[in-house]
């Protein structure tokens, strides 16, 4: 069986734990649910963040995240998954994205959802603005985040 | 050639979206950056970091020496910083 994938990109908050639901759907024989939930930090480097926006390419953002999950369950035995990535004005404390994965054992729930995450940090057409007290900048992309990515090979 | 802006690109340049008459010498994505930067201040603004510009032709991500031709959409922007 196919595993399930839902992938929403969306200005909305989310309920981790009715994607979790969602995902368990009254099944017995999963054995892993593992989640990441990003967050807007107030702080970055010495600057406080006030509000940070997020931009995205309407046409590519779904396809791309699917894309990413679409590998993520040919490497590992997953039954399920559900990305979601906001975009829009959030503020400190906010949720941004959430990957939940499920699987028979751990070990592919964990793996996957790392996977997805390090891919979709540089691959998902998202842009970071932060509003500091200084003014407004945008986020430089990491190398240390290609590094992650490359990892998986 | 219809042509979208992203983040700190579209920011310089002041929309989001254009339609570009290119002349025939433009071959590729790169081609196409050189016109625009031939356009003004603005495009050589958006432009002056040349490892920092990312392209898509068509929703798909393609290398800067990918071939366009005038019924293509092009997206130019930043490396991306989502998650």
């Amino acid at each position: 069986m196919s595993a399930d994938m839902r992938i929403s990109v969306q200005p909305e908050d989310f309920d981790i734990g009715a994607e979790i639901e969602r995902l368990k759907g009254g099944r017995t024989d999963l054995g892993a649910i593992a989640t990441f939930t990003g967050l807007v930090r107030d702080i970055h480097g010495d600057k406080v963040i006030k509000k940070m926006t997020l931009e995205h390419f309407p046409a590519m953002a779904e396809k791309e995240l699917g894309k990413i999950g679409e590998q993520a369950k040919e490497r590992w035995p997953i039954e399920g998954l559900t990305i979601i990535h906001r975009y829009d004005e959030l503020y400190p404390g906010d949720q941004i994205v959430l990957v939940v994965t499920t699987s028979h054992h751990r070990e592919a729930a964990f793996n996957a959802a790392q996977f997805i995450m390090d891919w979709l940090k540089t691959d998902a057409p998202f842009w970071k603005k932060e509003e500091t007290e200084d003014g407004t900048h945008w986020v430089d992309a990491k190398a240390s985040d290609d590094d992650k990515k490359d990892r998986w090979g | 050639m219809n042509i979208l802006y992203f983040a700190r690109i579209r920011e310089h340049i002041g929309k989001s979206s254009e339609e570009i008459a290119l002349p025939d010498t433009v071959i590729s994505v790169a081609d196409v950056i050189a016109h625009l930067e031939s356009l003004g201040q603005k495009y050589k603004n958006a432009f002056d970091e040349p490892d920092l510009i990312r392209a898509a032709v068509n929703d798909e991500y393609v290398p800067l020496d990918f071939k366009v031709s005038d019924d293509d959409e092009l997206a130019l922007f930043p490396p991306m910083t989502g998650g």
